[in-house]
């Protein structure tokens, strides 16, 4: 098992060294460098830029060497100091930018993990169990209504409800008083409460999927012989359900939670943009937009990062859960 | 008449069970029309448009839709017709807004002459389907242009689904290609074509495709972004497509009668495409259907952000562009009515492909 582990951390090893060097070329691939943007910037606002001007701000960002130079520095400097490299246009560390975002966007992602597993789980089990009752096909339409409207479009639409009907606007992560408060329990709970809304609208379609899927497999398991064998023993029901049939359903539902993770990940800057969130959404698609290659680079690396360790986590939980695929591992 | 019946089923084709399987999912068939629809829209959007994309109806700018009405002020009944807009200053906000005229009636006229168009680039005509006998007509209102959102949403229609056509072909193309020759050759060249497609998995979708869109000139014009926009779209698609070609592929191997063609004497590309291709083809075209919501999402997700299509192509995500702040959104909601378009495409492709996936294996219950 224990080797097992360490061949999937060298693997993940080796993914994220071959996906930085994609993620620094993509980066790289706009026509122009942030040193014509500033240029630009500067031309704007009144002042001639000479080309020797143009040189010196290329040094200044450290645009003129070479690209494989320039990827060697920036690997090295986060692989020995943890440095991301320079904002461009914050004149600071990237990390010291992306940092409290960053929590917000983490605790988005885990509190939306979390409530897409554990609505979807107990509901799928419903579903199942009571097929065709009224319930289930009211879950059903709602799951179907998630898997169909995009997160985005749900946040677009939750708006103009909340403008319209509530006279309320859902932006922003914090009430005005903790706005720039410390850290203290209430705000982290005000937080908390800023924070369901767009949870569940990113965690709307995965909930939905998890949903079926939870459905279908119990269906398919809960007909089996063991059940009718444990029923036969004279199990309770609750018992059996809990303990045979959602058992054996949970495995192709945990071996996913990586994609899962996944999808969330990739919707969560659009909800972020549209609700106004100030977490690293509206960060990386201006990044992008401003030419800020360190900053984007960073946090598209730290994306797929966390989708890897998704991936690595849910084969970890499978092996728990699972005493097949420990035995497995052994062989 | 029971026996006949199941003499039926017995000497019934391969399609003709899918078809009867396929009828009996009745959203699929739903679905169905409704995919149809889209498609004459996408086809015949100048002649079932109102008006065109670009024709700015200075008198009326961020005009609330005009409700279609049948009963006039009185009571009394007549064939459908719209009331004609005044002008006037809301008193309490003092922005200028427009009030319904019940007095005055204009007819709502099928096969109205109105704005030129060159269906197609080749015929000249200036007949729309629907339209007022002098003077324009704004079902879902207009925008801060004056442009009517009606004819912008069905042009909108070409667009969006066009990129997931493009898209979706290149991705099957390059799915079948990569997943064909991994699960044929099997071996190291397997491997790797299974570890980049792992590669290229991990990384989030939409992230890469903002990160890849971003990188597009600025200088580009429309149809290049275009392009190039459905080709991002396409090439980063294929990978669950190619797992599950090599898959069947690799199961397949095995069988006798992959065994059989082999001694024959057939060659590898024969095998491939004549006896393995058609026994999971149906599969592929499930596959196909559930993507294309994913292809039309992303670009409307691109375009929504302002990093996909730009004005002045006129897809969904670009007209959602304006629906973006909330102001929009309290005063202007009809701004937002491309998203019901978007849901119900979505909606329709799935439905039709969770009845063509009960109709891929018509034998089963």
């Amino acid at each position: 098992m224990l080797r097992q582990i360490l061949r999937r951390i060298a693997a993940i090893a080796v993914t994220l060294a071959l996906t930085s060097v994609v993620v620094f070329i993509i980066i790289q691939l706009p026509p122009g460098d942030y040193a014509d943007r500033y240029a630009y910037k500067l031309i704007e606002g009144g002042s001639s830029v000479t080309e020797a001007d143009m040189q010196a701000l290329r040094a200044y960002f450290g645009l003129d060497r070479p690209m494989p130079e320039r990827y060697l520095a920036w690997i090295g400097n986060i692989v020995l100091r943890g440095d991301f490299g320079l904002s461009f246009e914050y004149r600071r560390p990237v990390m010291e930018i992306v940092g409290e975002r960053l929590n917000f966007t983490f605790l988005l992602l885990f509190l939306t993990l979390f409530i897409t597993y554990g609505v979807a789980i107990p509901i799928g089990i419903y579903s199942a169990v009571r097929q065709y009752s009224v319930g289930d096909y009211v879950f059903s339409i709602v799951a179907y209504t998630g898997l169909a409207v995009p997160n985005f479009l749900l946040a677009l639409v939750l708006l103009y409800v909340n403008v319209t009907c509530f006279h309320t606007t859902v932006g922003g992560l914090f009430s005005p008083q903790f706005m720039d408060a410390p850290w203290s329990w209430a705000r982290f709970l005000d937080l908390l409460s800023h924070l369901w809304v767009p949870s569940i609208i990113l965690g709307l379609g995965g909930t939905g999927l998890q949903m079926r899927t939870m459905r279908a497999l119990m269906l398919d398991e809960q007909n089996k012989l063991y059940v009718t064998a444990a029923r036969a023993r004279g199990v309770s029901e609750t018992r059996i359900i809990v303990k045979y049939p959602a058992r054996m359903a949970l495995n192709p539902i945990v071996s996913t939670l990586g994609w899962e993770l996944s999808r969330i990940i990739s919707g969560a800057p659009f909800v972020a943009v549209v609700l106004a969130l100030p977490d690293t959404g509206p960060l990386y698609l201006n990044a992008l937009l401003d030419q800020d290659m360190y900053l984007a680079g960073t946090m598209l690396l730290i994306m797929t990062a966390l989708t890897i360790l998704g991936t690595l986590v849910s084969d970890l939980l499978l092996a728990l859960l699972d005493p097949r695929v420990r035995q497995g591992a052994k062989a | 008449m029971r026996d006949r019946k199941e003499n039926t089923y017995l000497v019934a084709t391969q399609s003709q069970l899918m078809w009867w399987k396929f009828r009996k999912h009745k959203l699929a068939l739903a679905g169905t029309a409704v995919l149809a629809l889209f498609l004459l829209i996408a086809l015949a959007a100048e002649v079932l448009s109102p008006s065109t994309p670009f024709a700015r109806d200075t008198e009326y700018v961020l005009g609330p839709p005009q409700l279609m009405r049948f009963v006039d002020a009185a009571g009394k009944w007549h064939a459908a017709f719209v009331c004609a807009q005044r002008q006037e200053r809301d008193p309490v906000t003092l922005r200028m807004r427009y009030k319904e005229d019940p007095a005055e009636r204009i007819p709502v006229r099928f096969w109205v002459h109105g704005e030129p168009y060159v269906l197609w680039g080749l015929f000249a005509s200036d007949v729309h389907l629907i339209g007022l006998e002098g003077g324009s007509l704004h079902i879902l209102g207009t925008d801060d242009l004056g442009r009517d959102v009606l004819t912008r949403v069905l042009y909108g229609t070409r667009i969006s689904l066009s990129i997931g056509v493009i898209g979706v072909l290149i991705s099957f193309v390059l799915g079948l290609l990569l997943g064909g020759i991994a699960g044929y050759a099997g071996g190291w060249i397997d491997g790797l074509i299974q570890r980049f497609t792992e590669f290229i998995r991990s990384i989030p979708s939409l992230p890469l495709w903002m990160a890849l869109s971003a990188s597009l000139p600025i200088g580009w014009t429309g149809l290049q972004v275009y392009l190039a926009i459905t080709v991002i779209l396409g090439f980063l698609g294929w990978t669950s497509l190619a797992r599950r070609v090599r898959g069947k592929l690799l199961s397949l191997r095995e069988e006798d009668y992959i065994m059989a063609a082999r001694i024959c004497g057939c060659s590898d590309g024969r095998i491939v495409s004549r006896h393995m291709l058609p026994s999971f083809l149906s599969y592929l075209i499930v596959d196909i259907t559930v993507s294309f919501p994913n292809m039309i999402l992303g670009e409307t997700a691109l375009s929504f952000i302002g990093l996909g299509l730009r004005p002045p192509i006129v897809s969904w995500g670009v007209l959602l562009q304006s629906a973006q702040s909330i102001q929009t959104l309290a005063m202007q909601p009809w701004l937002l009515s491309p998203v019901a378009f978007i849901v119900l495409a979505v909606l329709a492709f799935s439905f039709v492909g969770d009845g063509l996936r009960d109709a891929a294996d018509p034998y089963s219950r």
